[in-house]
């Protein structure tokens, strides 16, 4: 027997980069800005989602949303309150989407065609490990963090917070009672992603809000 | 919890590669993975050992480079490697780093392969001319 070393030098999700980058020219080249959400299960991604589809629609942008989970169309039924056309992505068991299964959510989604959209929204599954690994073909990526979690979210899943573009502090009428220490948190981000753009909000007062719709107006713009 | 969807990747990948090589069996794989991949080294050799049982890679033995995150340090203008993943500071001068050169990497490195003996051709077993001088 002989031994024979080859090198390889290709990445392990090879395959899903490849799909991704696909996916990112297609939407290019449609002129929509994708986005994807991730964070924590209860971190209230949905919540945020459905505010931010909602003041989307009353400013005429024309916005939908592929939203992730294990199982159920919950979030999907809640988000389509909103009225904006809503698919359910169930992973029956995956703790992330990948690009394969967006683009097979994709095809056949007869409310959209990507030419007439101007945003499109990924919920991931809940998890702030497992979905920093997988390219869906998004523009931004946005980690959220609610003021329930802890100020070390950012310390505690660096991998997650330094591959974003953009994180978004939830739940901020809760700072007080929760003893949020902001300047923690902000400086926690910030050690883990210097110079990132980083929204303080609340889906229930509505606080942040006009910021993070300036700041994806700003990104639509300049794509 | 995604290294078993990760070495599901692994094995994929390597199978593909290793068809180029009919006859050989695949012994070792070497991966490079930076500290900021999200990735659980133990976590990935036991998902490995599952991944790869009942497929031609069974036996093969996962070997893991984990990757010190590296910062670009634009007041310095040099790459400075730190330890940990808590700060992305840079550790002469203090300041928030740039960006990052390494630590992100989740990559097959190179595969190393058992081949049966092959009998040489006769032409190749000729000397080199400098040998035979």
């Amino acid at each position: 027997m002989t031994t024979r070393i080859v090198e390889l030098r290709r990445g392990i999700l090879k395959k899903n980069d490849e799909l991704a980058a696909g996916l990112r020219l297609r939407f290019t080249s449609a002129g929509v800005l994708v986005l994807n959400l991730v964070s924590s299960p209860g971190t209230g991604k949905t919540a945020f989602l459905e505010l931010t589809l909602r003041r989307l629609r009353e400013r005429l942008a024309k916005a939908a949303a592929l939203v992730g989970d294990l199982e159920t169309d919950n979030d999907a039924r809640r988000l389509a309150a909103s009225g904006a056309p809503v698919r359910q992505i169930n992973t029956h068991g995956i703790c992330h989407l990948d690009a394969e299964m967006v683009t097979r959510h994709l095809e056949g989604w007869e409310e959209v065609s990507l030419a007439d959209l101007d945003y499109l929204f990924i919920e991931n599954v809940g998890n702030l490990v497992c979905p920093s690994s997988y390219d869906l073909g998004e523009r931004i990526r946005v980690a959220l963090l609610s003021v329930t979690e802890g100020e070390d979210k950012p310390l505690k899943y660096p991998g997650l917070f330094n591959s974003s573009d953009a994180a978004v502090i939830t739940k901020i009428d809760l700072a007080a009672p929760c003893g949020f220490n902001r300047e923690l948190a902000l400086r926690n981000i910030n050690e883990i992603c210097p110079g990132i753009r980083i929204f303080e909000t609340s889906a229930k007062t509505g606080a942040g809000m006009d910021e993070w719709l300036a700041y994806l107006a700003e990104v639509a713009r300049s794509s | 919890m995604h290294e078993l969807s990760i070495a599901a990747s692994i094995v994929e990948a390597v199978t593909e590669s290793a068809a180029a090589y009919p006859g050989a069996r695949v012994t070792k794989v070497r991966l490079r993975v930076g500290a900021l991949a999200s990735i659980v080294e133990d976590a990935l050799q036991f998902c490995w050992d599952l991944a790869s049982e009942g497929t031609p890679l069974a036996g093969a033995a996962l070997v893991i480079k984990m990757l010190p995150v590296i910062v670009h340090c634009d007041a310095c203008g040099a790459d400075f490697e730190i330890e940990g993943v808590q700060t992305l500071r840079c550790p002469r001068c203090g300041q928030l780093a740039a960006g990052i050169s390494q630590g992100r990497e989740l990559e097959i490195e190179s595969i190393e392969l058992e081949e049966p003996e092959i009998a040489e051709p006769k032409m190749h077993q000729a000397k080199p001319v400098e040998e035979q001088a």
